[in-house]
């Protein structure tokens, strides 16, 4: 296991809401609070902001977990963003369970601009729990050829 | 054909120590579209900006990447350097190489491949950027501060003075807040409310100044320059324009067992009341539980004795709207519940009291007339114990894990000023560190202990019992290394301070970000520390972290600098990334303006052409982009995928999955 898994790292995916979570990781960042290179952030305004096809999309390309990141519920900078996103959410992990993709390669968290501890502890922490699993299978076949 | 730059910032060491810059840049150099790619010690000084103009004019560049801290500190200094060299300044994208790269990976060959993947996954969003312009709002020239302390205060007298009008909204029935109850200051010992009655009058007395107490915020919508404020104005059953402040209502009510809250509970009041002398309105309140004609309907004596009929035992809450440019949270604190530290005996014994009920025990206008007796027998204590750290730097779970910051420096004061007046009584102070950092704050304490003989013991204390009608303190002694038992008459506890507990539903309704500690967070912990990250959201005082007095009132000013800085202009520049929808997809289904939170959208039945001269007139969504803000939940709503986002699309958000995963 520990073999495959330094031949080929996982690649992790996380959405960042620009208020709370990407600032979190800044936070982080400036603590030299360290997790894993192979969590990778995109910003997006808001967690509401993330479609489903963009996860779709990051699984079909080979990435090995996907976490979203936004504020504290009830503390979204646009009001109820993340309640959308949790609900949205919710619905397509289960969804994503059926077509195989194990639940725990799936998050969502809620991480705030002055969290930049809880920022490395979680991605610390999803990134050990995707290492644990190994490459992403499940979508292999639908895997666009790079 | 698109002609990108990219700039690569080596941020001194910061970056280029983990990330081997000249090799990102290098390597972003093969990338399809790149035409220059260059590297600079520090793209943000004038030189790398100046490097950043020179390329765009040189090789007419369409677009621009740099790679270098995060877009939360720099992205706007870099939309300001291209704009300035005629690049649309939506046509730069930022990888944020140092926060969420060099800083947190050690090992170079690790860090540099990651900042090469955030600098293909910039490029790849930049090649689908458009040049975006943003709109124009009016501003309303009014300024809302929640909350009517010290910090409130300045910073309502400081926007006044540049001209602006402003609100005052308190939830208590006076302004004032909790410097109004202490009696004297450190460390020059001035008498509070000599230093703070006069900016309580001068509010008043400002024709720009409108102070609403005793009422809520109910509300708040909108966005910077355009908040639209609900405020509950509770009611108080006294009419604030009639009544004149006589204070006859008050020794006829005969109902006067009511805890007076300005003297923390220390003594009583009637049920009609003026929270103390000098409070601002002077307006007489009644409180409805304790009143016996709303409880019952009998009495009314107090009605009868107002010689200008104000008082109104009908009256109701009342519910006000008010338009506002900016916001200011000023909520202040409260010192925290002692119900975890029962082994210092506060809730069992009447002499264990808290540093604030120790303000009132020693103030002029308190429970006592300033006569420092114990609150049991009302006799004068002969040796006092304060305690200090009680509930902060703890994290044990039952207290605060942070320093409450004003505790050392005002137990300094109460024991001297005690030894001052009653040169008899014993001092002992419990402390774990004493800090004292300030203006002849040091100075202040080496007093207390060489010219007034306070006994400062180094240690915690373990409990506090009685024995034979004294409070036995017991504790350790850690520079003589033993336990010591203090047998006194009156226990002082300085309780950590937190956040006005207001605050948390405050934050929700300004969308204010708050920490684990409930303080609010500013914009940058340095740079914008009166700012919170929401536009147009400002925060004075301690409800961004603890402060003493002087800290409050720089802080409580610089917010006001913020404010007019603000207000001074006519319009405001709206946020560039809006939603748009696309009218040849929009089917009218009206789930976007469902979900979004602003009331941005709306439909307008609008004309296609169906060719051969045909036309069909089709209901489709329009988004205002003066009110929308961005955030993007109706473009995932959209069912027929008209709805997108400038500047964070589909497309552009696709196009960065899509490079970050490529391997």
């Amino acid at each position: 296991m520990q073999e495959i898994n330094k031949e080929k790292k996982p690649l992790i995916v996380a959405f960042c809401c620009n208020w709370c979570s990407y600032a979190g990781a800044d936070l982080a960042g400036s603590s030299r609070l360290s997790y894993p290179a192979d969590v990778k952030i995109i910003r997006v305004p808001c967690s509401c902001r993330v479609n489903p096809m963009f996860i779709l999309k990051a699984f079909q390309r080979g990435a090995d977990g996907v976490i979203i990141c936004g504020c504290h519920p009830g503390d979204c900078h646009y009001t109820t963003g993340n309640y959308y996103a949790r609900r949205r959410m919710s619905l397509l992990f289960s969804m994503l369970d059926y077509l195989g993709i194990e639940r725990e390669r799936t998050r969502v968290e809620w991480v705030s601009a002055a969290e930049g501890a809880k920022f490395s502890k979680v991605m610390n922490e999803f990134a050990s729990k995707i290492n644990e699993l190994g490459e992403n299978k499940r979508l292999e076949d639908l895997r666009c050829k790079n | 054909m698109q002609k990108i730059g990219v700039f690569v910032c080596w941020c001194g060491s910061n970056i280029a120590a983990t990330v081997d810059v000249k090799k990102v840049a290098e390597v972003l150099k093969a990338e399809p579209g790149v035409v220059i790619s260059e590297n600079y010690q520090y793209m943000c000084s004038e030189n790398g900006q100046a490097l950043i103009r020179n390329a765009i004019k040189e090789h007419g560049l369409t677009g621009v990447v740099v790679c270098s801290c995060s877009p939360r500190m720099h992205e706007a200094t870099f939309r300001k350097t291209c704009e300035s060299a005629g690049l649309n300044p939506y046509m730069v994208e930022i990888a944020n190489i140092r926060e969420q790269c060099s800083w947190i990976h050690k090992d170079i060959e690790e860090a540099t491949e990651k900042a090469i993947i955030l600098g293909r996954s910039a490029i790849a969003k930049l090649k689908l950027n458009a040049p975006l312009t943003s709109g124009e709002s009016a501003v309303v020239k009014r300024a809302l501060v929640i909350g009517g302390g010290i910090a409130g205060i300045q910073s309502a007298l400081d926007i006044a003075e540049a001209g602006f009008e402003v609100d005052i909204v308190e939830q208590s029935p006076t302004i004032g807040g909790n410097m109004a109850k202490l009696d004297k200051t450190f460390p020059t010992l001035d008498c509070a409310a000599c230093i703070l009655t006069p900016k309580m009058v001068d509010c008043a007395q400002n024709e720009k100044i409108d102070i609403m107490t005793f009422s809520e915020i109910e509300s708040v919508k909108g966005f910077v320059g355009n908040f639209k404020v609900q405020i509950r104005r509770k009611a108080r059953f006294v009419d604030e324009k009639k009544c004149t402040g006589c204070g006859e209502c008050m020794q006829k009510c005969p109902s006067k067992k009511g805890l007076n809250d300005f003297n923390m509970g220390l003594n009583t009041r009637p049920a009609i009341y003026i929270p103390f002398a000098q409070a601002i309105p002077n307006v007489a309140i009644i409180d409805p539980e304790q009143c016996l004609k709303i409880k019952n309907g009998k009495c009314g004596l107090c009605a009868m004795k107002c010689n200008v009929n104000a008082i109104d035992y009908t009256q109701k809450d009342e519910i006000i709207e008010r338009e506002y440019g900016a916001i200011v949270v000023a909520t202040g604190y409260k010192p925290i519940s002692l119900e975890n530290f029962n082994e210092y005996g506060y809730s069992s014994y009447k002499d264990v009291v808290t540093s604030l009920e120790l303000e009132r025990l020693m103030n002029a206008a308190g429970p006592s007339d300033g006569h420092l007796v114990r609150p049991s027998d009302h006799k004068e204590p002969k040796v006092i114990t304060f305690i200090q750290c009680v509930g902060s730097r703890d994290t044990s779970g039952c207290g605060k894990p942070y320093c409450s910051k004003i505790c050392c420096m005002y137990t300094a004061k109460h024991a001297m000023l005690i030894r001052e007046k009653y040169p008899d009584t014993e001092v002992h102070v419990f402390y774990i560190d004493v800090r004292t950092p300030g203006k002849n704050y040091d100075e202040f304490f080496r007093r207390a202990v060489e010219q007034y003989g306070v006994d400062y013991i180094k240690g915690m204390v373990g409990k506090v019992y009685e024995e034979n009608g004294k409070l036995m303190v017991q504790g350790s002694d850690l520079i003589n290394n033993e336990q010591v038992v203090i047998p006194s008459d009156l226990v002082v506890l300085a309780a950590a301070i937190e956040p006005n507990p207001s605050v948390r539903n405050i934050a929700t309704m300004v969308t204010a970000s708050i920490d684990t500690n409930n303080f609010l967070t500013e914009a940058h912990a340095k740079l914008r520390p009166v700012e919170s990250p929401t536009a147009g959201i400002f925060l004075s005082g301690v409800c961004q972290g603890p402060k003493d007095i002087p800290e409050t009132v720089s802080q409580a000013s610089a917010c006001a600098a913020k404010v007019i800085g603000l207000l001074a202009k006519d319009k405001l520049k709206c946020n560039a990334c809006v939603s748009h929808s696309d009218e040849m997809l929009c089917t009218g289904c009206s789930v976007c303006a469902n979900v979004c939170p602003y009331g941005a959208i709306t439909y307008v039945d609008k004309e296609f052409r169906l060719g051969g001269g045909k036309t069909e007139v089709r209901r489709v969504a329009t988004v205002n982009d003066a009110v929308c803000q961005g955030c993007g939940a109706c473009t995932v709503a959209c069912p027929s995928g008209a709805m997108d986002l400038k500047g964070f699309s589909n497309k552009q958000i696709m196009a960065e999955v899509d490079a970050i995963c490529k391997r």
